[in-house]
């Protein structure tokens, strides 16, 4: 297992070797290889661990000079956090970067922890570690080809791509080290260092919303931090140990709450959602790596592993009761989007919330619908970002109202977009099923609550996805015609994402049966399948109807002769589909849009009352908890 | 069994009508004369109809229109001119914008004369239309049958 | 094999079923309005000549849309009648729909673009409440196979009496019935022409509509799941209860007028919360 020091080191020499290339070319090259040497290293990681029998493995007891490292690591943190909120006139993020790292100084010089493992190899840390090296290191070879783009059209921004591509690196290592660490203060290192690289992110532009949306990012997530210390710290004093199998099986309400807290924050839920979506204004690639693949997979990742110890507690009331919450209000307000970065934003937002609402109950059949969960969204949501960044660099636009009739004007991107989009909602793809078993399961657990949530949910998050589907398959010839200028590293990493996607759907049954049910075996010592073979192999089935019944169809419809006529428009067309006659006689152009219901889904409108609504959920949960009412 | 006479869709189009022969096809939905029981609908939708009925003389602005309408509807079709505008122009045949009656610009199959033309009239018309429409069908199904 | 069988029986006899219903809905129709109406048979006169019409379309992928509506209702009828997942075939009823607003929207047409964004709308109205109804069938039978619905010893509607006035309350959009009739409409002179359908024509427009039968029957199959038990007399009961809830759309049809997209949408919310909602905290008390 010395793999495992190689493969946070790799990407991190890496990224310090691409904030030192200037030229464009050596950077391509470099990044093509550092992807692919992760990529290569983490299989590696996988098959040696597999030939050493699959088992759970345990290393590192001695570290203190890595100790020593992370703490000199932390304060250099703390001291950048204070430079720019001084620099930029913030207050509050220097205050919260202080106090958590003081505490945490204090804690590491004072409680009394026994040598303990820092690191350990298991399925859902592999599991992690392959979605962040295969999607994080096709999106990190994607931002080759766009941001040449983004460059290109953009010439009022900066280039700062050394700087960029460093900093998508340096993410890969430390979301390497947060899932593969045992030792909570190891792993708030590494939070640590992601929240501090989206920060950096988002800003990247320098524009005023941008540096604006950065601070709103990071004050946030060191909010979160601040509640990961107070964890640690509670853990440390009280339990004696910050392992975090440890924590678990201690499972006392405020520590666990905390780490909650912190999971929560990191992964955009309400009432911290506004980072998640302040976060757009950075280039696509970023957001991509932000959303899908890494970052708020973190914090969902740190409440799986807490699953069990929340099952029935009242903190996981408060963690399903957020994420339900957060559920069905995101894909309300995605309803009134027409950006399109926006609605998958707001899409992230409300699929994490489904997934914490999983976690939060924390019975096997909810954790296997959550990991199951996170695996579809990573490769889907990650492929529709790029296709939206890359229309966008097409287009000049990422308004879903400039999208319609893609599927003529640039159909490679819209089929990739369709297979992204198909798989976040349709019948037999992988999101709907662990949908349909979180559904169960909810009830299961008797939460009336959570049931209501999940049925109005699904329907709105059915209403966004389609409105934006039917506008991709509009029959409409647009008036001027647009060149695809995708570069070819982009097509490269969005085709490899869609093969995925169909594969993911296609081996489902394996997916779940020799990937996510032995996680369940080691999360909570048994596990019985969720969805029998049955049901699995006639979604199987329902996944190559869904191929084969529009294509078999196809054939059918091509074979039958068929006059074309313009569209019906009141007999008033004016020679082809684009134009008709006004009421002044004159040529009118036609012009069809979507459904936007702004004024009663708005984010004006809904936004302000859903945070106070779970910030009032969290406040009184805390304030049951620490009033020892549990 | 012949299929169309059983249920023939009517699209409805006014050319430059008074309105009174429009007012006597609305009248032949009603509980009175109720042309439903023939399986006839009036539907507004020229993909979906089988006859065309049009009321009033063409003029220039309704000339183009009329000829879309009827290129929009699928074969077999008929054409029904209802009122003497419609079949010849009427009174208003020397006006200055009217072309004259509906077979000035597309091909009129049965001409329902009157002003304005009495429901009894409009029914026995389209009637008349609809045997046409089997005559037409087995034209188009035989001709059909020739191509493949 | 008796499910083969009664797949077999849904696939031929559903369409039959579904236009006979119709026919009778048409005449039932025309007799509240004091006329004569149609023939029985109508809906399969209409069929025949919609099939031997000309195909004229708007563009080439409208007939390849239409077809796989059909097919995933098909489908998720099949998977009803063959007593599988409730839930299952509900997700695939909706895939079904998506396929019909795709064919609607294809067309990049104002009427067929309103009416697919209606239809949009009216997903978003139907969709909790059954959901809802199938937890509810979870609850008060214990499992969300159909067969396991149908064998228990009380009929479901004994614990969900809510959920099936909400459902005969929604069912009115899938029936496609007056107050909500807002994506397609069946009569003349209105502001949204055809609405989804109005690009489709001959052959394409017959086979919406015998999709619009099989989904009806589907609907139907529903209603019966409500009263089945595990008695031989609880079947006439059933089918005799489909009728009237049939012939209680009818009149509803004929006694209302169209409502807003907002009427729709907040109505029936708050159905589903009422009826559905409060059903299902009482059926999660009592277990």
């Amino acid at each position: 297992m010395g793999l495992i020091p190689v493969l946070i080191g790799v990407p991190a020499v890496i990224a310090v070797l691409l904030s030192l290339i200037r030229s464009e070319k050596v950077r391509g090259i470099v990044v093509y290889a550092g992807a692919g040497g992760v990529m290569v290293l983490t299989l590696g990681l996988l098959f040696s661990w597999i030939q050493n029998g699959c088992e759970v493995q345990s290393l590192y007891v001695n570290t203190e000079l890595v100790d020593h490292l992370m703490m000199i690591g932390e304060a250099f943190l703390m001291c950048l956090i204070v430079f720019l909120s001084i620099k930029h006139r913030k207050i509050l993020p220097a205050i919260l970067s202080v106090a958590q790292t003081g505490l945490l100084f204090y804690v590491e010089l004072t409680a009394d922890l026994p040598e303990a493992e820092h690191m350990t190899v298991d399925r859902l840390a592999l599991l992690m570690c392959v979605i962040i090296a295969f999607v994080g290191g096709f999106i990190c070879i994607y931002a080759v080809g766009y941001m040449k783009g983004y460059h290109h059209h953009h010439k009022e921004f900066k280039d700062r791509q050394p700087f960029f591509f460093s900093m998508l690196f340096l993410f890969l290592a430390a979301m390497f080290g947060l899932v593969l660490s045992l030792n909570l203060i190891w792993m708030y290192f590494f939070w640590e260092i992601t929240s501090v690289i989206s920060f950096l992110l988002i800003g990247y532009t320098r524009t005023e919303e941008a540096v604006h949306n950065s601070f709103a990012a990071l004050w946030m997530n060191l909010l979160g931090g601040l509640g990961f210390a107070v964890g640690i710290g509670l853990a440390a004093f009280q339990l004696h140990s910050v392992q975090l199998t440890a924590v678990v099986e201690w499972g006392a309400p405020l520590p666990l709450a905390c780490l909650c807290l912190a999971g929560l924050t990191k992964s955009a839920q309400l009432p911290f959602s506004s980072w998640l979506l302040g976060a757009m204004v950075a280039p696509t690639p970023s957001s991509a790596l932000l959303h899908s693949a890494t970052m708020v997979k973190a914090g969902v990742y740190l409440l799986i592993r807490l699953a069990p110890a929340m099952n029935g507690t009242i903190v996981g009331l408060m963690v399903s009761l957020i994420g339900g919450f957060t559920f069905i209000a995101a894909s309300m307000m995605a309803i009134a989007q027409n950006d399109g970065k926006k609605v998958l934003a707001f899409s992230t937002v409300s699929n994490l919330g489904l997934i914490v609402a999983c976690a939060g109950i924390g019975v096997e059949e909810t954790v296997w619908g959550a990991v199951l969960l996170m695996i579809f969204h990573s490769v889907s949501k990650s492929m529709l970002f790029q296709s939206v960044g890359a229309t966008e660099n097409c287009l000049g636009s990422r308004d879903i109202e400039d999208m319609h009739g893609m599927l003529l004007r640039l159909p490679k991107l819209t089929y990739i977009m369709g297979i992204g989009i198909a798989g976040m909602y349709l019948a037999p793809f992988g999101m709907l099923i662990s949908k349909w078993v979180a559904l169960r399961a909810f009830v299961d657990s008797e939460n009336v609550l959570l049931v209501i949530f999940i049925a109005f949910g699904s329907a709105t998050t059915m209403f966004y996805w389609t409105k934006w589907l039917s506008k991709l398959i509009s029959q409409h010839h647009a008036r001027e015609n647009v060149t695809d200028v995708t570069r070819r590293d982009e097509y490269l990493s969005m085709f490899i994402h869609a093969g995925c996607m169909l594969l993911l759907c296609l081996l489902f049954p394996f997916l779940s049966t020799g990937v996510v049910d032995p996680i369940m075996l080691e999360l909570f010592g048994f596990a019985h399948s969720v969805l029998s073979m049955d049901v699995l192999n006639t979604m199987v089935i329902m996944l190559v109807s869904v191929v084969i019944v529009p294509l078999s169809m196809f054939f059918v419809s091509k074979a039958a002769h068929k006059q074309l006529v313009p569209i019906y428009m009141s007999g008033v067309n004016e020679g082809d589909n684009r134009y008709f006659v006004n009421s002044f006689g004159e040529p009118e152009h036609l012009y069809l849009s979507n459904w936007y219901l702004r004024y009663q889904f708005g984010m004006r409108r809904l936004m302000r009352p859903s945070i106070y609504c779970s910030a009032g959920i969290l406040i009184v949960i805390f304030c049951l908890i620490l009033g020892g009412a549990v | 069994m012949a299929k169309v006479s059983k249920s023939p869709w009517l699209l409805h189009y006014d050319a430059s009508s008074c309105n009174g022969c429009d007012i006597e096809v609305l009248d032949c939905l009603t509980p009175k004369y109720d042309i439903e029981r023939f399986g006839i609908i009036n539907t507004g939708d020229p993909f979906q109809a089988d006859i065309l009925l049009i009321t009033g003389g063409i003029n220039s602005q309704t000339e183009p229109v009329v000829r879309q309408l009827y290129s929009q509807m699928p074969d077999p079709k008929v054409v029904v001119a209802v009122g003497i505008c419609a079949c010849t122009g009427g009174v208003f045949k020397e006006c200055y914008n009217i072309k004259g009656g509906v077979d000035t610009v597309i091909p009129v199959d049965i001409y329902v004369p009157g002003c304005a033309a009495r429901p009894e009239a409009i029914i026995d018309g389209v009637v008349k239309a609809v045997q046409l429409l089997d005559k037409k069908r087995e034209e188009f199904l035989s001709q059909k049958h020739g191509k493949n | 094999m008796m499910q083969a069988l009664s797949v077999i029986g849904y696939l031929v006899l559903a369409p039959l079923a579904g236009g006979l219903l119709d026919g009778l809905d048409r005449i039932i129709s025309a007799r509240m309005q004091r006329r004569k109406g149609p023939p029985l048979l109508q809906p399969f006169y209409d069929l025949g000549k919609l099939f031997s019409k000309q195909m004229i379309a708007v563009n080439n992928v409208q007939m390849l849309l239409n077809l796989s509506y059909l097919v995933f209702l098909a489908i998720a009828g099949s998977m009803l009648f063959a007593g599988k997942d409730i839930l299952m075939c509900l997700f695939i009823l909706s895939t079904a729909d998506m396929f019909l607003i795709m064919a609607a929207s294809s067309d990049s047409s104002p009427y067929a673009n309103l009416g697919a964004g209606r239809e949009m709308i009216q997903m978003m109205a139907y969709e909790p409440l059954t959901l809802l109804v199938a937890v509810g069938f979870y609850l008060s039978t214990g499992s969300f196979q159909v067969s396991d619905i149908m064998a228990s010893p009380v009929s479901a509607v004994m614990y969900m009496p809510g959920m099936l006035l909400g459902f005969m309350f929604t069912a009115a959009i899938k029936f496609r019935k007056s107050p909500f009739d807002l994506s397609t409409s069946h009569h003349a002179h209105q502001e949204m022409v055809k609405g989804l359908t109005t690009e489709m024509s001959g052959p394409t427009l017959a086979i919406m509509n015998i999709a619009e039968y099989y989904e009806m029957i589907l609907i139907l199959g529903i209603f019966c799941l409500f009263i089945l038990n595990e008695n031989w007399w609880s079947w006439p009961l059933a089918i005799g209860v489909c009728l009237l809830t049939y012939f209680l759309e009818i009149l509803w049809d004929n006694a209302c007028a169209r409502l807003k997209w907002k009427t729709l949408l907040y109505s029936c919310w708050f159905v589903t919360l009422l009826f559905g909602g409060v059903n299902l905290l009482i059926l999660m008390l009592l277990k």
